[in-house]
């Protein structure tokens, strides 16, 4: 399929990866973090979300010009 | 559970981001929907890794999460043999053995290779009872969506539409078909595929935290095997049978699980899981929608690597969470059910235990994502089947290519609709449920001796496997109407055939027991049929279906370290390094 696959995911999860990191830098500290054994748990996933999602935009950039390659020397 | 979830507005956030990206994923992939090859079988040309990812995401379904955590809670580390002994080795029997004759044959679904391979009525008997099973599986995920959100979700809709009354499960079972329809319909099986692979990603990131936040607390695995130790014990087993997988597996009196070596390895690590992981169109189509043969026979392999783990994500929470509720440091309880736990709430309790708001968000949507791709699977399944197997074989054959898409269209809307249907049966008689998946069980239990059969004896006939399959169905039926499991109250557990002649100690060793009576019965008979009639089948006919009639696959020029079984000998390695660690 014409679609790289690499992109919805590496746009859903950079966009809640960046939410979930804004929510806990604005929380930080937040009595809600007691259920989390007193780690801010939103800002760490968060942060592992946005770095996931922003490899995988970069994956799907490169493989990006990959193909474009191999298509015009064919 | 008690009570709903309190959720903040970056909870709904993140459901409402996560669903417009799976409804979006549809409409990108609507322009590339012009044939019925893109719509069924996502045009052939998927990478491995995706179709991999696929191929478990098809299977980790919330009824699987919610199950193995469940089991986790029940039988402990015993549960890990769905995964290290009966997964990973059918995976890449599937791959190595199995896929060269799938992919490399012309046939579009598992059922077509049965009418290639055989005939008419075992390709009929398989296509028919798949279709229903699918139906009944997709209805039955939408069932227990409804049912969740309605108990977790704070937001209760009550909506009044044409004079009627919708109450919350109504409102979200019809949100969620809605939303599986929408996107089926639009991107076909690439969609599905698609979104199996957002919602991998989905799981893993939402439950992990979890996982380390609840081992955090109950002081790492050495806290863990302290607790599991006084379950074990409370329960009347040795200490370390909630924490070995192989160590008590001597006599079925000694693990939780209630099982013996012999019916294990036999029962489930062979004929439950080599039948189902190799023969069931659900996940077979996932590779079948590969790029090309390698890719193909790559797709299980590269699907075992994260499949291997998943016990530390679905079942390891399990064992927590029974744990903690004998920890008395930490005050944990899971609600009751009759006079046990209620073990399918160990996800929703610990997601309410450890996840502040935002979190909480991320993991209910990986729930009902998971619910959804569960239902999307089996009606992208159902479609094809139906298209290719019934409609185009026996309804009407002579359609153009465009007019067998338009049908593959709308048998997503009444795929849908039926397993709303479902849903709602489900609702009403949960005793019908039972009983159908229980025949559904008889038919599986003796399918793969009739593949096994058919790909390596180059002699079986036609007749010799549809008797075959017939008479272990059969028997798997007679097997299950003459035992119990001890302790049985119901007649779907067994024994309605009026007399009890052997008493199982548990469910699971029923279980297995049938599906080997059924297999050894049906691999019999397919040999002896088969001997008795003649071959209708050309050996010209069979190239391609048949292992000593199929070229091998050219490996010429691919290296051994890029090739399927070298990845095969990886996996296989890994699984038994796993198998010795937690033995």
């Amino acid at each position: 399929m014409g679609l790289d696959i690499k992109i919805p995911i590496g746009m859903l999860f950079s966009i809640l990866g960046a939410l979930l990191t804004v929510y806990g830098l604005a929380t930080n500290g937040d009595a809600m973090y007691e259920r989390s054994l007193n780690i801010n748990i939103n800002l760490w996933t968060g942060l592992f979300m946005l770095v996931f999602g922003l490899f995988m935009l970069v994956l799907a950039w490169l493989s990006r010009g990959k193909e474009d390659a191999e298509a015009s020397g064919e | 559970m008690e009570n709903s979830f309190m959720l903040g507005w970056v909870d709904y956030a993140i459901i409402i981001i996560y669903f417009a990206f799976v409804l979006g994923i549809g409409w990108a992939l609507k322009k590339f929907m012009k044939s019925s090859k893109a719509f069924l079988e996502a045009g052939r040309s998927l990478p491995a890794w995706v179709t991999g990812l696929a191929f478990i995401s098809a299977n980790l379904g919330a009824l699987e999460v919610i199950g193995m955590a469940a089991s986790g809670a029940k039988y402990g580390a015993t549960t890990v043999h769905f995964y290290w002994l009966g997964a990973i080795p059918a995976m890449i029997f599937l791959a190595i053995f199995m896929m060269p004759f799938y992919y490399g044959s012309k046939a579009r679904s598992v059922p077509e290779y049965l009418k290639l391979r055989f005939d008419e009525k075992t390709r009929g008997f398989n296509a028919f009872s798949f279709a229903l099973m699918t139906i009944f599986s997709s209805g039955i995920s939408m069932y227990a969506l409804a049912l969740l959100a309605q108990t977790i979700l704070p937001f209760q809709f009550e909506l009044n539409v044409l004079g009627w009354h919708m109450t919350p499960f109504d409102v979200y079972l019809f949100i969620s078909a809605l939303i599986v329809l929408i996107y089926t319909y639009l991107g076909g099986l690439s969609s599905a595929i698609y979104n199996e692979v957002l919602q991998f990603f989905l799981i893993v990131l939402g439950f992990t935290p979890l996982v380390i936040l609840a081992l955090i607390h109950i002081g790492g695995w050495e806290g863990l095997k302290q607790q599991l130790d006084v379950v074990a014990v409370t329960n009347g087993y040795q200490p370390g049978a909630w924490t070995h997988t192989w160590k008590f597996m001597g006599s079925a009196d000694a693990n939780p699980m209630g099982v013996e070596w012999f019916g294990l390895i036999m029962g489930l690590g062979f004929v439950l899981s080599f039948g189902y992981w190799g023969t069931n169109f659900l996940v077979v189509q996932r590779a079948m929608a590969a790029g090309d043969m390698t890719a193909a026979r790559k797709t299980p392999l590269i699907g075992a690597f994260p499949k291997m783990f998943i016990p530390f994500l679905v079942i390891l929470p399990g064992m927590i969470a029974i744990a903690m509720t004998v920890d008395p440091n930490i005050s944990f309880s899971l609600p009751l059910k009759g006079d046990s736990y209620n073990y399918d709430t160990v996800i929703p309790m610990l997601l309410k235990t450890y996840y502040p708001i935002g979190l909480l968000g991320l993991g209910i949507t990986a729930l009902f994502a998971s619910f959804m791709s569960g239902m999307a699977g089996n009606v992208t399944a159902f479609n094809t089947v139906w298209t290719y197997d019934i409609y185009q074989s026996y309804i009407y054959s002579k359609g153009s290519d465009e007019h067998y898409l338009k049908v593959g269209q709308w048998t997503t809307v009444i795929g849908v609709l039926l397993s709303i249907l479902t849903a709602y049966v489900a609702r009403v008689f949960n005793n019908v449920m039972d009983f159908l998946q229980l025949i559904f069980a008889f038919i599986n239990a003796p399918l793969f001796a009739t593949f096994l059969m058919g790909m390596f004896w180059k002699r079986t006939t036609g007749h010799g496997a549809f008797y075959g399959l017939l008479s272990g169905t059969f028997i798997a039926a007679v097997h299950h109407g003459l035992t119990q499991p001890s302790g049985a109250t119901s007649l779907v557990k067994g024994g309605w055939l009026g007399t009890v002649v052997h008493t199982y100690p548990s469910e699971m060793a029923q279980n297995f027991w049938t599906a080997i009576f059924a297999f050894s019965l049906a691999l019999v008979l397919t040999v002896v049929i088969s001997l008795m009639t003649r071959q209708q089948k050309s050996d010209e006919e069979l190239k391609g279906l048949v292992y000593s009639l199929t070229p091998k696959v050219s490996t010429e020029g691919v290296p051994f370290v890029k090739s399927p079984e070298f990845l095969a000998i990886i996996v296989g390695l890994i699984a038994i390094i796993l198998t010795i660690i937690f033995w």
